[in-house]
């Protein structure tokens, strides 16, 4: 049994109580020890990868217990790829952190920012419910106090809103899983699905409504429509790093509903048919034409891209629903393109924050450093309404090629094709505002120049464009590795088999042993 | 028993439902806090209830009650009240900084709108 798994939420979880002891009033040595702790994570999780990429499932038991007395870490291609995508998106969003001086502004951004790490890999990484359940409330306690990161009261509201959609998150999370333990008596995920299935037809009724609350809870996460009130004012009043941070924990929710609704309630179990394609489906549809409309309608430019979040998470949710290995397949793809995309246009809107003073789409002078930050813009716009040549466009054709053949057909290529038009407009629209009409503006002489924003905020976005330009250019190697990954997840009896019968502590009797 | 426990479970949700969606922090957090409680009353219950059993091994005993919930229970009651705390806090700070312990979005004021900034 290999160590290694258990890494991702160790270090971190170290590393944050040593910045808060050791380091509290010393942000360089935060900073060193911060890139350093994500930098060794990404080396990390880059191992897990490659040791999963063949199609092993990696077990770790902790305390040596037996699933499913035990709680289990378990790394198969999926998590694994999540995992080592959350460190190289923390890798950059570090850099634009300490790049534009956010991480100074307030107190203990670097030990926060760890357990935010740490329970996002826990998320990935646990094969246990009620652990998924621990690690969300580690990364959320972790994101609260991000969130409200230096302060000031518009994002003290927001804060408080947030809070509080989590908090009641959490509730209904708790309520599914009481209903779920009293119909099956575990909490194991692996151990889940094979019980499940021995559910007789006539006594489903309980085991459908943990159905339909977790499928609620993990779309509260992924802010699927109409549970998506909490994201547009919580990720555009958040700190632009932690904004582009959390550009991954909606995909969390997205991953979670992978996980749970393709091994514990797989679509083709009666118990739960019609959850996916009658509601799923209709929801994330709603919510890609939500939130283009949104980046059409915005008035700043962070709103902006909160509601091309709410978007492109419709989008994968619409492929997920579908729960066909190519629509899996092709959403997986999707998460990745529009984890980096979204978090690129978060610490963009930074850059413009930075150069012009704020975000309002309004007519104002040019702003400093003009030339760099709207050629990135422009890229990260491409990539994000999904046009060639970038990894949105080839997303998008995935999704839809995957639709091909199913009955809703017609209203998904209508909605994405639309949406994306609407969407075009949208960018294109702030685009021209921020950037092209400023020029005919002239700078008042009484209004002092603002100075260009630092080089490493610049190269953080950089590095987030370029890796995806590197996701356009691999992207038959990637989407096959992912059609692998939703193989794997369409036949789990190897992972359900690896967590049940490897055994631990105890699970041997004495006899034997001696 | 069971009618007891669940119909309890029912009254505090409905009352933490009802306070929930009120506009202001304070009822909102009475109203999280009585979730919380119903929620642990509910996972608690999940392990189906028992009375006078233990929940360790003993010798010569038949019943025992399930201790998985107990611990989740534990869990749970830790997490939301340090959740409830963090709430209590923040929405302190944002009551104590905008004078307003609004939850929901105000309208702005003509004249505080973004479009009217210079």
């Amino acid at each position: 049994m290999t160590h290694w798994i258990v890494a991702p939420v160790v270090l971190p979880a170290l590393l944050a109580p040593f910045i808060v002891l050791a380091a509290r009033f010393h942000i360089g040595i935060q900073r060193v020890f911060s890139v350093a702790g994500v930098l060794a994570l990404i080396a990390i999780a880059a191992g897990l990868a490659w040791e999963t990429s063949d199609g092993t499932i990696l077990l770790y038991q902790l305390g040596d217990w037996a699933a499913p007395f035990g709680i289990v870490l378990v790394g198969d291609r999926l998590s694994t790829m999540m995992v080592l995508l959350t460190a190289i998106l923390a890798l950059f969003v570090l850099l634009h952190a300490i790049g534009s001086g956010w991480d100074d502004r307030g107190w203990h951004f670097h030990a926060l920012f760890q357990f935010q790490l740490m329970g996002i890999m826990g998320a990935f990484l646990t094969g246990d419910l009620f652990n998924l359940f621990v690690f969300f409330e580690v990364l959320l306690i972790a994101s609260y106090g991000l969130m409200i990161h230096s302060g000031g009261n518009e994002r003290l509201r927001a804060g408080v809103q947030y809070v509080l959609f989590n908090l009641i998150g959490s509730t209904l999370f708790l309520f599914a899983l009481g209903s779920i333990y009293a119909e099956t008596g575990t909490l194991n995920m692996a151990d889940l699905a094979n019980r499940v299935q021995l559910i007789g037809p006539e006594e489903t009724v309980g085991i459908r409504v943990a159905a339909v609350l977790l499928l609620l809870v993990f779309a509260i996460k992924a802010a699927v429509v109409p549970l998506h009130f909490w994201l547009p004012s919580s990720y555009a009043e958040a700190p632009a790093p932690v904004a582009a941070l959390f550009a991954i924990m909606t995909k969390v929710g997205a991953y979670a509903i992978i996980r749970v609704y393709t091994m514990i309630f797989p679509p083709e179990l009666e118990v739960t048919s019609g959850l996916h394609d009658l509601w799923l489906l209709p929801a994330a549809l709603i919510s890609l034409a939500i939130g283009m409309i949104g980046v059409l309608a915005a008035k700043k430019l962070d709103r902006l891209v909160a509601f091309s979040i709410i978007g492109s998470m419709g989008m994968v949710m619409v492929s997920i629903s579908l729960f066909t290995p190519d629509g899996i397949a092709a959403a997986l793809y999707y998460i990745v393109h529009s984890t980096l995309a979204g978090a690129a246009l978060f610490l963009i809107a930074d850059l413009v924050r930075a150069g012009r003073g704020d975000l309002n789409l309004t007519l104002r002078p040019a702003m400093a450093g003009t030339a760099l930050t709207a050629g990135l813009f422009f890229l990260g716009a491409i990539a994000m309404a999904g046009l060639p040549p970038l990894s949105g466009f080839l997303g998008k054709l995935m999704v839809l090629e995957a639709a091909f053949e199913t009955p809703l057909m017609v209203w998904i290529w209508v909605i994405v094709l639309s949406s994306s038009l609407i969407s075009i407009l949208g960018f294109a629209r702030a685009g021209s505002l921020l950037f092209w009409k400023a020029h005919s503006v002239d700078h008042p002489e009484d209004v002092e120049r603002r100075s260009r924003p630092a080089t490493m905020s610049y190269v953080a976005v950089g590095g987030l464009v370029s890796l995806l330009t590197a996701h356009t250019v691999f992207a038959g190697q990637v989407h096959g590795y992912t059609t692998t990954m939703a193989a794997q997840l369409f036949a789990p009896e190897p992972y359900i088999s690896t967590v049940v019968d490897t055994p631990g502590k105890l699970s041997k009797p004495k006899t034997e042993e001696n | 028993m069971e009618f007891l426990v669940a119909s309890a479970i029912g009254v505090l949700t409905a009352g933490g439902l009802y306070l929930v969606l009120r506009l202001r922090t304070f009822p909102v957090i009475l109203g999280i806090s009585l979730l919380t409680y119903a929620v642990n009353v509910f996972l608690f219950a999940s392990g189906r209830l028992t009375l006078g059993a233990p929940p360790v091994l003993r010798d010569h005993m038949e019943t025992y009650s399930d201790p998985l919930p107990q611990a989740l229970v534990l869990t749970a009651i830790v997490i939301s009240f340090g959740m409830t705390a963090v709430v209590v806090m923040i929405g302190l700070g944002a009551f104590l900084g905008s004078e307003d312990d609004h939850v929901d979005d105000q309208i702005e004021a003509p004249g505080t709108g973004a479009e009217d900034k210079p």
